[in-house]
């Protein structure tokens, strides 16, 4: 695309001499510059507020221990103001507005939670420290360590070992099922089918990209798990393969636009040359064009990684939302985006749970940030190769 | 063409406050269980009372108290009692109890596939099998087939009351599938011959609900009318309305009296739940 | 860019046509059918959705069912409609639309007349533009509500609003919903309006030039009304992908049951796509109300397919027409 942009601004640089510009157009200009910057601020302001709600949880600031210390409520009038505003969890203004009976009903709130929580062994444990976020643990009442995402519950189990691993599950269904149908699909359209028919293939499939993922949650979930469970036999309705396939749909326009765009803009005479030495044009295709393409296949592959792992409504609606552990992709399983969008309308501002849900959203934001600049680098480096030798 | 913009905003901007300040809506937000009759319940109501506006919105009981903490909600519609740590959050906000309305009965039916011929389990039995402890149907009299367990997002009541009062407040298998709503819990059981999942005895289309024995020594009872009303059918429960106190005047308090009416429990039975017993009624609003 | 005619061998190598036949052997007749089949594929799972979603919902659709609202009652077959849905998606991405042109337009415009293409500046913008359009839908839920809700809307009802009232802007609304919408759609009306910048013969402006205008009236005399086609694809484009996402507006504005239409830019909406999500998997009985469901996907397809179909065909001409001056 640039080669043009280069020719548009050397037109402008060769002329701007002898032009004047008058005080009110330098002005709007500043203004176009600053409104053009919108783009950096909004990615700025996405990382900033998705990773402010996140952090204290990966501080170690929060706390979600179901049980802390109690203070008896016939104490009240004996504690240090500081020290029972930090108990109530009141802020200064909340606290000093408070009357004393409202204060007192707290105090009782708080020990009666206390005291149904005695008998839980947990209860005082912080389940948002790093080790039972991300290691097995073996919870009161289970028989061996386990790594558990329950986080409505008495204690707060919050390790997100299950949801990654069905976020990969998923994925690489995705990935296995769309990549080489539509790099095959691609190298078809753009080296081997006729021109005439070329016209129509690509904006066809590429129309895929026009169905709403909603929709294509709703047709994996009322008509593909009911097609494939009988066709596979395996026995939860709802799982990874579904849903991962009904994902890979989705990445489908992604994987195979780049890819065919790759293929495409690989120097002409490459073929030329091919078919002149006597080649057929699959043989040009296979050995010639695809490996100069495959820098541009591997940006297509990493986008569309990082378009299915943020992928919302398709997997929260045909994957069956099981937190399972296992390597099975026959199991239901539940998702960092899917547990995002079941759980955090139910959370409190500000409480463990919604700042949670905020960190597995920017932990998705790092990583299609990065898959996104890794497919950036990856099509900048092709286009420079390209442009040099072409 | 940026001046007609500008002024567009600007108009949208005037129109937005002004009539954000003349509405006199009520909105009511919380359990999915509880949403289509809060839905009726508001259209019968709206249809007598032009003058009174009513937006619902479900999600589940705790969407609604978080709401309610929030103050994104006059009245939130709950399937299980307020939480010790939900009352202390609200009067955070704004300094007082929550009132708690008793609005309607509840039987949470256990359900199976219409293919299972499994009919009744005791509430122990259940236990075991949503806790994850009893992995096959051969162990409760069914089939030797693996048994599917079918479970609601954690936002909902009927998902916390389960868990309180027949796991005794165990978790549920991880190996449990989780639906966003109690028809998709249904939709799949009526498609899986070897699944069980729990909800709300208003649906029920499609799927077979289970006789629930209390004990090994009690019958095994059927939820309806006559047996969830009366108290035999082991699982069943109140739904609720809170409402911050302070707006529990005015149209909103007539609205949450109409409820309790005789007018308004007769909607309960048309959706499928069960109207108060006598007692808790209000009087007025007939 | 290749050009067409050096993709057509066949056309400007007529003799290796005979060739071809001579030396065509196993392994590429098999490659070719496979990546033939794999297009064939794309092909019919297009066909299979879009068919399966018209021949089951079209029984469904009626005038009445588009023209009366869920005030009837959402799930019953006979009665349930679908224009408050209809109104409230259309309506959140019109004010979409509001946001996203000029800002998109005007940073188009400065990336192409302006910029420096090699400055620290430009790579950064268009690294950033890049990654937005990479963002998943979901983190922009959650930027709506971390941001817009409780950050600029809290900031509002601190500002206006009397301590301990009820809060106005702090709360899901139509209004946020479409600013995270526009959030999301930034990058493809950027890329689309450039694109079609990009076309314009660098001639007209230099004509412009010389003829005593400066930059900024040509830019906005000459330059911007030939790009306006491009700019309409990119507003397409943007409307049909606004128009169908559901995760950002699951937590910044959509609702289950209003019985009136939104009429602040504070009341939350009803919306096409979530209505379509509630029916699958919340309706009390899903076999009885799939008619309607089917129906609601019917109609959200005709909304925003329609409108994805018209920008690819619209893009499609504009390269065209860009090959062509090159």
């Amino acid at each position: 695309m640039s080669p043009s942009t280069e020719a548009v601004q050397e037109s402008w640089s060769a002329i701007e001499r002898g032009r004047r510009r008058r005080p009110v157009e330098y002005v709007v200009e500043r203004g176009i510059f600053l409104v053009s910057l919108s783009a950096i601020l909004m990615v700025f302001l996405i990382f900033l507020f998705v990773g402010r709600e996140g952090l204290p949880v990966l501080l170690g600031r929060q706390t979600s221990a179901a049980l802390a210390e109690v203070i008896p409520v016939a104490d009240m009038d004996k504690t240090p103001p500081a020290k029972l505003q930090r108990y109530l969890g009141l802020t200064g203004t909340q606290f000093q507005e408070m009357d004393r009976e409202t204060k007192l009903e707290l105090m009782t709130l708080k020990a009666e939670g206390a005291q149904t929580l005695g008998k839980e062994k947990d209860a005082r444990l912080n389940t948002l420290e790093w080790r039972y976020l991300l290691f097995p643990y073996q919870w009161t009442g289970y028989d061996r360590p386990e790594a558990i995402w329950q986080p409505v519950s008495t204690i707060h189990k919050y390790n997100i070992l299950p949801l990654l691993i069905g976020t990969l599950k998923a994925t690489l269904v995705a990935l296995l099922f769309s990549v080489p149908v539509s790099l095959a699909a691609a190298i078809y359209v753009s080296q081997l089918a006729h021109p005439s028919h070329k016209e129509w293939m690509k904006p066809a499939i590429e129309m895929l990209s026009g169905i709403p993922s909603v929709v294509l949650g709703f047709f994996a979930l009322l008509v593909m798990a009911s097609f494939l469970q009988p066709l596979f036999g395996y026995e939860s309705r709802l799982n990874a393969f579904v849903a991962g396939l009904a994902l890979g749909i989705a990445i489908i326009p992604v994987v195979f636009s780049i890819s065919e765009d790759a293929l495409t803009s690989v120097p002409p005479a490459y073929k030329q040359a091919a078919l002149a030495l006597g080649s057929t044009p699959w043989q040009a295709a296979w050995k010639v064009i695809l490996p100069a393409a495959v820098p541009g296949v591997c940006a297509a592959v990493v986008l569309g990684f990082g378009r299915a792992i943020g992928e919302t409504m398709i997997v929260l609606m045909a994957s069956g939302n099981a937190s399972i552990v296992s390597a099975s992709l026959f199991d239901s399983t539940r998702t960092i985006t899917a547990t995002i969008a079941a759980e955090l309308a139910e959370t409190v501002f500000g409480e463990h749970h919604y700042r949670m849900l905020f960190l597995l959203g920017a932990l998705l934001f790092a990583a299609t940030f990065l898959s996104n600049l890794l497919a950036t680098r990856i099509m900048t480096g092709l286009k420079a190769r390209m442009e040099g030798r072409a | 063409m940026k001046k007609l913009i500008l002024s567009i905003l600007a108009v949208m901007a005037a129109f937005g406050t002004f009539t954000a300040a003349q509405a006199g809506t009520i909105t009511v937000k919380g359990s999915d269980t509880l949403v289509i009759l809060a839905q009726k319940w508001a259209e019968t109501y709206m249809g007598k009372n032009q003058n009174v506006k009513i937006q619902v919105t479900g999600g589940g009981s705790g969407v609604g108290f978080a709401a309610l903490q929030n103050k994104a909600t006059d009245l939130a519609d709950a399937s299980r009692k307020i939480k010790a740590e939900e009352v202390a959050e609200c009067i955070k906000a704004f300094g007082k109890r929550p009132t708690e309305y008793k609005v309607a009965l509840d039987g949470l039916a256990v359900y199976v596939s219409t293919d299972n011929p499994v009919k009744e389990l005791t509430i122990e039995q259940l236990a075991l099998i949503f806790t994850g402890k009893t992995k096959n149907w051969k162990a409760v009299g069914g089939p030797d087939a693996p048994i599917t367990v079918y479970s609601r997002e954690n936002s909902s009541g009927t998902y916390e009351f389960f868990k309180e009062n027949v796991l005794g407040g165990k978790d549920f298998t991880s190996r449990a599938q989780t639906m966003p709503g109690t028809a998709a819990v249904l939709q799949a059981v009526s498609k899986d011959k070897n699944g069980i999942g729990y909800g709300g005895s208003a649906y029920g289309a499609g799927a077979k609900a289970l006789a629930i024995k209390k004990d090994d020594s009690s019958p095994a009872i059927l939820p309806n009318e006559e047996t969830v009303v009366g108290g035999t059918y082991p699982i069943w429960r109140y739904l609720y309305v809170y409402v911050n106190p302070s707006l529990d005047k005015g149209d909103v308090a007539a609205y949450l009296t109409w409820i309790r009416s005789d007018a308004g429990q007769a909607i309960v039975k048309d959706i499928g739940y069960f109207p108060l017993p006598k007692a808790f009624r209000s009087n007025s609003g007939q | 860019m290749s050009s067409a005619a050096a993709s057509t061998p066949s056309e400007t190598l007529p003799a290796s046509a005979g060739f071809e036949t001579r030396r065509r052997d196993r392994a590429s007749m098999v490659g070719t059918a496979i990546t033939g089949g794999a297009t064939l594929l794309l092909l019919l799972l297009l066909g299979v959705i879009l068919g399966n979603i018209l021949v089951s919902g079209l029984p469904g659709l009626s005038i009445r069912f588009i023209i009366s609202g869920a005030d009837k009652d959402m799930f019953d077959v006979n009665k349930a409609g679908v224009l408050p849905m209809i109104v409230g998606t259309s309506l959140r991405v019109i004010l979409m639309t509001l946001f996203v042109i000029p800002v998109g337009v005007i940073t188009a415009i400065y990336l192409t007349e302006y910029a420096n293409p090699v400055s620290l500046t430009t790579r950064i913008i268009r690294t950033a533009v890049n990654n937005l359009a990479g963002v998943p839908s979901i983190v922009f839920g959650l930027f709506g509500l971390g941001f817009f809700i409780n950050f600029a809307g809290g900031t509002l009802d601190d500002l206006f609003r009397p301590r301990g009232a009820e809060p106005l802007w702090a709360k899901p609304g139509i209004l946020w919903a479409s600013l995270t919408l526009a959030v999301m759609t930034l990058p493809l009306v950027i890329v689309a309006t450039e694109e079609s910048l990009k076309a314009i013969p660098v001639g007209l402006r230099e004509a412009s030039l010389a003829l005593g205008a400066t930059k900024l009236e040509t830019v906005r005399k000459i330059v911007l009304p030939q790009a306006l086609p491009g700019i309409l694809t990119g507003g397409i484009l943007a409307v049909g992908r606004a128009g169908g996402e559901v995760a950002p507006i699951l937590f910044t504005g959509a609702a289950y049951y209003m019985a009136q239409y939104p009429r602040a830019l504070t009341d939350q909406f009803m919306d096409l796509g979530y209505h379509t999500f509630i029916l699958s998997t919340q309706s009390p009985n899903i076999d009885q109300t799939r008619p309607i469901l089917y129906a609601t996907v019917l109609v959200l397809l005709l909304l925003t397919f329609t409108l994805n179909v018209v920008a690819i065909l619209l893009r499609a001409r504009i390269r065209r027409r860009a090959r062509a001056s090159h």
